[in-house]
């Protein structure tokens, strides 16, 4: 029994930094690893809010509303007793945060304001400006620092974990990290982890993600016994600027003040937009859904640009993207209504959307799947845990917006308390050979590729795999280019065979951290490509054209990927969903919006 | 600006701290929209100089390339700016890169920050709570004091400022801009200011607040458009009232 445990978390966004709170509250010690300084999680990039309950606004609204509305977003996927405990619990930490300083917006009494968000009827959304998530983590880094400061709490930024340590009986013993700097590769003692390494965005390529957001760490894991749950649910928003290095998210607002959407009828038509006359522009939205226009559903609005673009082959000059127009529109309703999110768009494309149209187009958003965990945020390996964007337990088949927030949260908070406790009760291990077998392992993996002659650079598979995976594994989904889109990974994996770094340096070279990552990006490719394929319905965020109703006789289920070290490829095993408290209903994608 | 058919960059070289930085050159395709950081992946992916030299990737920071991580800054044409956020059609070229000059460097244009952080921690930048267990609501607060905190508050930690401060250097130890400004934001916080007086007085003597020549550039620079000058003028302010108070109380 460990009297003075130690666990490790890694990851520093809202989920991990929740998890060390709370574990260093209760007494314990935690050394903290991340890749980027933790205050540069991708979870600063969250605008809009985080819901919770709090019925502020006079609505009858409850937190079992916000249990159904999420679970009913959800498609009735998620398993539901967690999900009603995270809305139970959503109140209580919006009070926290709250009282750690978040500059939440008020109302003229004082009190918290709340807006409304998709997939709702009730003003549930706490938000702070329009950076929210910037806020959340920043009071939670400030709560982190005080306790690192009480020397509670050890950080590792610019540190990548590699794998988990386990022991002879399987049971997780530590980590296998890399310093980003020094190269060195190192295995460290812990009687329990926490993964919180978030979403996996940059397997399509370009994203709304951050750099990091490469879900290399929940692919290592799975790759050693974890179950990956869900993989082929995977969120894309309708409007985002396409840019050179990541797809910038585009408010549903600018639709909702009127922004109309088309694309000229002639493929690769290079004219200035504004010269192109009315009859030569395609406002494919109104005309095929002449009811609610530009209006319609999100994922309406996301599978028909897409349809436009690769079945109709039309696009902005060759181009992947359509124009979202409000040009129209007087400036002075533009500036007022829509100032910030035009800023957005001038300030990275360089471009006034009050003076040409703006180039949009659907973007991979946000990861549903994840790391398999129970209700206590424990995967199936004894002594690891995860939370956050990482694991897959309370968005079902599609999430409701403003609700990752606080998912990760309230994952933390649970998973902080559970690990520890585990922890505390763990008994000693057999031995402790396997640190140096796992580091070897890593470092072995280290030497190869910075050995390998080949001819591939890592960054341009990086490209071809984004495209592939953005083409066949989004939107849209057809068997047939699933297969095929399972067939090019293993071309791609065994391409990567014969990679050449340019840079065999052993100073924070980039260049092998990013293949390593590349890899484990393709093997969590093929569990998302694998998965698309062998769910045939259409739930949430998975969309067949071939199969486009939901069908819960036979797929009300939950996918569990696990690797198969001999065959090098994911396997696959169905499990029943925990609807023991709302029975599941039809989600009418034609109705309100 | 259509007619321009590629990108020039001059680049800032340095493989480790130990030896000498030199300038590599590069010259890309131009594209629409291209920023310094899409720029930096593209020679990721074919790291060759403009003389035709192979070459390694260049190592620099970048996460949320939205401006609002932090990461990225570096010296772009001399100016300490967000890299994510610097347009190329909008730069000189050739386009300069550098790292920034007043922190070490780790490889090319990537630096060691991490000052910033420690000096978070001895000024105490956080709300002194309780507990993380639900006490309830927080302390009411105005619009008007959301509205003056949120600004504060959308501090990134790039260290533009101090890059830009000519008193920010090895003799001063100046504390910078930035955590100036997380003083004034904490002791305006209505259970922040449990900690006022500890934060003040760690902003006193050698490298605290009086080092501040008011010369400006940090508000210039700041990406975030932060009021620093005021901040420092405010926490001045009190640092002084405070320190005539403990020299009465002596
Ligand atoms: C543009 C955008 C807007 C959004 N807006 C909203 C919103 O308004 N409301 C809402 O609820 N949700 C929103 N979301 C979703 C939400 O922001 C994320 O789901 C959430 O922030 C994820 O937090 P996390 O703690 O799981 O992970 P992250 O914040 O992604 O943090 C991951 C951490 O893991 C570390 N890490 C990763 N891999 C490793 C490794 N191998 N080794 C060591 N460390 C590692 C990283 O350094 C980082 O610290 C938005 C998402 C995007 C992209
Ligand atoms: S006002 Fe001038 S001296 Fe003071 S912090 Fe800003 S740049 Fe530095
Ligand atoms: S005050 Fe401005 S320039 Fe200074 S660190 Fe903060 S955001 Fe950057
Ligand atoms: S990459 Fe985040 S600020 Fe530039």
């Amino acid at each position: 029994m460990a009297s003075n445990p130690k666990i490790i978390v890694i990851g520093g966004g809202l989920a991990g930094l929740s998890a060390v709170i709370k574990i260093a509250e209760m007494g314990g010690h935690v050394d903290l690893f991340s890749i980027v300084p933790v205050k540069r999680s991708h979870s600063v990039c969250a605008q809009g809010g985080i819901n919770a309950a709090k019925n502020l606004k006079g609505e009858g609204d409850s937190t079992w509303q916000h249990f159904d509305d999420t679970v009913y977003g959800g498609d009735f996927l998620a398993n539901q007793p967690p999900v009603k405990a995270m809305c139970d619990a959503a109140p209580g930490i919006i009070d926290l945060l709250d009282r750690m300083g978040v500059p939440f917006n008020r109302t003229p009494e004082g009190l918290l304001d709340f807006r409304r968000f998709g997939g709702t009827l009730f003003n549930r959304t706490a938000f702070a400006g329009a950076t929210t998530g910037q806020q959340l983590l920043y009071a939670l880094d400030e709560q982190v620092r005080r306790y690192e400061s009480e020397g509670k709490v050890r950080k590792f930024e610019h540190w990548e974990f590699l794998s988990a340590v386990l022991d002879s009986n399987r049971v997780c013993r530590g980590i296998c990290a890399m310093d980003l700097r020094s190269m060195e590769v190192r295995t460290f003692p812990a009687e329990a982890i926490i993964i919180a390494t978030g979403g996996n965005g940059a397997i399509f390529g370009r994203s709304t993600n951050s750099v990091v957001c490469t879900g290399s760490a929940q692919s290592a894991l799975y790759q050693q016994g974890c179950y990956y749950a869900n993989g082929e649910f995977i969120q894309v928003h309708p409007t985002c600027i396409p840019g050179e290095d990541k797809l910038r998210l585009m408010s549903e607002s600018a639709r909702g003040e009127g922004g109309r959407v088309w694309v000229p009828k002639i493929p690769g038509d290079k004219r200035d937009p504004l010269s192109i006359p009315p009859d030569e522009r395609w406002y494919f939205l109104e005309e095929w859904y002449p009811k609610y226009g530009n209006l319609v559903p999100r994922d309406i609005a996301t599978r028909a640009i897409h349809k436009v673009v690769y079945e109709h082959n039309l696009g902005i000059d060759g181009k992947p993207m359509v124009y979202l127009d409000l040009t129209h529109i007087d400036r002075k309703i533009l500036d007022r209504k829509l100032e910030g999110i035009l800023e957005i768009y001038e300030k990275f494309v360089g471009d006034d959307p009050r003076d040409t149209p703006m180039k949009i187009f659907p973007g991979m958003h946000y990861t549903m799947g994840g790391l398999w965990v129970d209700f206590t945020q424990a995967t199936n390996v004894p002594g690891i845990y995860a939370a956050g964007e990482c694991e897959y337990q309370y968005h079902g088949a599609n999430r409701l917006g403003a609700n990752s927030l606080v998912s990760c949260i309230y994952g933390g908070f649970v998973a902080g308390p559970t690990a520890l406790n585990y922890a505390c009760n763990l008994k000693a291990a057999p031995g402790n050979g396997y640190f140096d077998i796992e580091r070897k392992r890593q470092e072995e993996n280290n030497a190869t590729l910075m050995k390998s002659d080949g001819t591939e650079n890592p960054f341009k598979l990086w490209r071809e795999l984004g495209d592939l995976m953005t083409k066949n594994c989004t939107v849209i989904r057809y068997n047939k280019n699933l297969q095929e889109t399972d067939a090019e990974l293993c071309k791609l994996l065994e391409r990567f065979r014969h990679i050449n770094l340019s840079d065999r340096t052993l100073w924070a070279n980039t260049s092998v951290v990013f293949a390593r990552q590349l890899y484990n990006m393709l093997q969590l490719g093929r569990v998302i490509a694998q998965g698309a394929a062998m769910r045939d319905e259409s739930r949430g965020a998975h969309y067949k054209p071939d199969f486009p109703e939901r069908d819960d006789k036979n797929w009300l289920k939950t996918t569990k990927a696990t690797f198969a070290p001999d065959a090098d490829e994911p396997k696959f095993e169905f499990e029943p969903v925990d609807v023991s408290l709302i029975p599941p209903r039809p989600r009418r994608y034609d109705a309100v919006k | 600006m259509a007619e321009k058919k590629s990108v020039l960059l001059k680049i800032k070289r340095q493989p480790n701290p130990n030896v000498r930085p030199y300038w590599e050159e590069f010259e890309l395709p131009w594209h629409p929209g291209m920023n310094v950081i899409s720029s930096l992946m593209e020679i990721a992916a074919n790291p060759v100089t403009r003389e035709g030299k192979t070459t390694t990737p260049i190592t620099y920071d970048s996460n949320c390339l939205e401006e609002v991580c932090g990461s990225c800054a570096m010296l772009i044409n001399g100016r300490a700016r967000m890299a994510c956020s610097a347009l190329v059609d909008k730069l000189e070229q050739p386009i300069r890169l550098e790292p920034f000059s007043k922190f070490p460097v780790v490889r090319d244009l990537a630096v060691d920050r991490s000052v910033l952080f420690e000096n978070l921690k001895a000024v105490k930048a956080w709300v002194p709570i309780d507990g993380s267990y639900d006490l309830g609501s927080g302390p009411r607060m105005t619009m008007e004091e959301q509205e003056a905190a949120y600004p504060l508050s959308r501090c990134i930690s790039c260290c533009c400022c101090m890059e830009a401060c000519p008193q920010f250097n090895e003799d001063t130890g100046f504390v910078g801009a930035a955590t100036i400004s997380q003083v004034r934001l904490f002791n305006t916080h209505p259970t922040g200011a449990a900690l006022k007086r500890e934060r003040l007085a760690a902003l006193m003597g050698d490298g605290g607040i009086q080092e501040c020549g008011y010369a400006q550039n940090c508000v210039e620079v700041c990406p975030k458009d932060i009021p620093l000058t005021r901040s420092i003028a405010e926490v001045g302010g009190d640092v002084m009232k405070q320190a005539i108070g403990d020299l009465f109380r002596k």
